[in-house]
């Protein structure tokens, strides 16, 4: 079995995200960045797959500029087999990465995708079913367990009310969800050994694939803050003024 | 403009997130639901009952007994010409089935909206809530999802729109359900509580969470985690309030042992009165709490229940 993992590169998880002052979007520019957080979950469960002995090879795929050849190495360092760099230097869309990630698909053919849930970016949570969609695809989302088996794969979902597991057929979508896996570390020699596997060149025009943005953002603006309220000194104080200050009890 | 809400329901009744749905989808034009489910009569009667609500489309099929997004796509798809907007609630529901629609129709959706500014214009969080970005679709179609706390509930009674049999699309065959494991709690649920206990790593344990109950059997509260707790095994995954978790605005949240990171923070910081219990006096949580307890949440938690049942008792 092949998989094909695809991957975003956003400001770090724990950087908190500032607004520009010209109201345009969040600043980008010396910000410490980092692979997805689900993204790395994506790659870990493909990397398990494997090692089970249920996969052959590999293949990561991200789209952006060309620092996103660095997160595509720390796949790699990770333990993937080879990687696929589509040049794009402006913002994409979720429906526009799905018919990038479509085009690849259908040259690589692989048996499964895996994806994270969502970019911690955008917050978007779309690409995943989306790319399923135009493949025709099944997809299971929000995956916490993934089981490949003959001609099918069963994926456990994390669900609003528990769990819920379904049987997709082969070839299919998954998204991770955070419970999947805890990702590894790459090791200092599996980060050497990355700098010499392949990552081949691609751009939306070789695959042929139209990214014209279709949502104009008017603006981006910091939320509303919440003022710090008072320190009470024990349950009771606490008791009287939830109610009789604030009402809520 | 007409806007059909795809409803998220269990057959008898809708998911509470539906109706927070039909109030954004009031905004923009007239609202019809689409009820697709097996032996779904009663939801699609409670559908009808809504304030609000033009049209109820029923489709009963097998195959849409789990909603599995591959049939229910089909579906959406071969009634959105109809329709200037979908609507979908962001809950898992809405989330599995909502972009595979979009992508079949060359739509590019907008996810999660807090704020309809007009038919194509409208406010969605991003960074984890930290900015909040103004879109506009230029799509003929609109695709979205709605966060519920930011909308309120549609009346669930009032409304008096008529039924119309939807005929089944074939189903593709791709994905089979095969079963769930749903939590089952006498508590009301994270998204719908009136009041939510929350606790974190502090905690320690999930047995200590016991503790946390005692507090919600006091406040008829659901009893939430942060993904720390989540993530050291304390609790289940359908506990978790967060960026990647359930997001809830309920009247007043009681976080315990939560240092309030900010994917914490994105879940529940729209909270009416949030109240916070640490004993780093320096934790980020404290600077969205209304009211703070430095402390031992070990000693404060069971007296919090015995000051709780003093002023019930005063009542």
């Amino acid at each position: 079995m092949k998989i094909l993992v695809a991957v975003k590169r956003v400001i770090d998880a724990n950087v908190k995200a500032r607004v520009r002052s010209d109201k345009t979007g969040v600043e980008t520019a010396n910000v410490k960045m980092a692979m997805n957080p689900f993204c790395e979950i994506a790659v870990e469960e493909a990397l398990r797959i494997k090692e089970r002995g249920q996969a052959t090879e590999i293949v990561v795929v991200s789209a952006g500029p060309q620092a996103t050849q660095e997160t595509i190495r720390q796949a790699l360092a990770m333990g993937a087999d080879r990687g696929i760099h589509i040049a794009h230097d402006q913002p994409l869309e979720p429906l526009a990465v799905a018919k990038l990630l479509t085009a690849v698909a259908k040259r690589e053919t692989p048996d499964l995708i895996i994806l994270g849930k969502q970019a911690i970016d955008d917050d978007c949570n779309q690409t995943g079913q989306m790319l399923a969609a135009l493949l025709g695809w099944p997809q299971g989302t929000f995956a916490s367990k993934v089981e490949p088996g003959e001609g099918e794969v069963t994926v456990t979902r994390e669900v609003d009310g528990g769990l819920e597991t379904v049987a997709l057929k082969l070839p299919a979508v998954v998204t991770t969800d955070l419970r999947l896996n805890e990702p590894r570390y790459a090791s200092l020699p599996n980060i050497m050994k990355a700098k010499k596997k392949p990552i081949d060149a691609l751009t939306p025009a070789a695959l042929e694939v139209d990214v014209a943005p279709r949502l104009t953002v008017l603006k981006v603006e910091e939320p509303p803050k919440r003022k710090a309220g008072v320190k009470l000194a024990d349950a009771s104080e606490l008791v009287a003024r939830l109610k009789s200050e604030a009402g809520v009890i | 403009m007409s806007v059909l809400v795809v409803a998220e329901h269990n057959g008898k009744a809708l998911a509470p997130a539906t109706l927070n749905t039909v109030t954004a989808a009031s905004k923009i034009g007239d609202v019809a639901v689409l009820v697709a489910g097996k032996d779904c009569g009663a939801a699609a009667q409670a559908a009808t009952r809504v304030a609000g609500v033009k049209a109820v489309l029923v489709a009963d099929a097998d195959a849409y007994a789990h909603a599995l997004a591959e049939p229910l796509a089909n579906l959406v798809i071969a009634l959105v010409d109809r329709f200037s907007h979908v609507l979908f609630p962001a809950t898992t529901f809405g989330k599995n089935v909502a972009p595979r629609v979009a992508a079949l129709r060359d739509v590019s959706q907008v996810s999660d909206i807090v704020e309809v500014v007009d038919a194509e214009t409208f406010v969605r969080p991003i960074y984890a809530g930290n900015a909040l970005a103004t879109v506009r679709s230029s799509d003929l179609l609109k695709i979205v999802t709605v966060r519920a706390t930011a909308f309120p509930k549609a009346e669930a009674e009032g409304g008096n729109a008529a039924i119309e049999t939807i005929q089944p699309c074939p189903d593709p065959g791709l994905s089979r359900f095969v079963g769930a494991a749903l939590t089952r709690s006498e508590r009301p649920e994270l998204t719908a509580a009136r009041v939510i206990v929350s606790g974190g790593r502090g905690m320690q344990s999930g047995d200590n969470f016991k503790l946390l109950d005692a507090i919600a059997d006091r406040l008829n509260a659901a009893v939430g985690a942060s993904r720390a707790a989540v993530d050291a095994g304390f609790v289940p995954n359908d506990f978790q309030v967060g960026q990647t978790g359930k997001i809830v605005a309920p009247e007043l949240y009681i976080a315990v042992g939560i240092s309030g990171a900010i994917q914490h923070l994105a879940g529940m910081k729209d909270s009416k009165v949030i109240v916070a219990i640490n004993k780093d006096e320096e934790a980020p949580i404290f600077q969205v709490a209304d009211y703070g307890i430095v402390g031992d949440l070990f000693k404060i938690l069971p007296d919090l229940a015995a000051a709780l049942d003093k002023a019930k008792a005063q009542d």
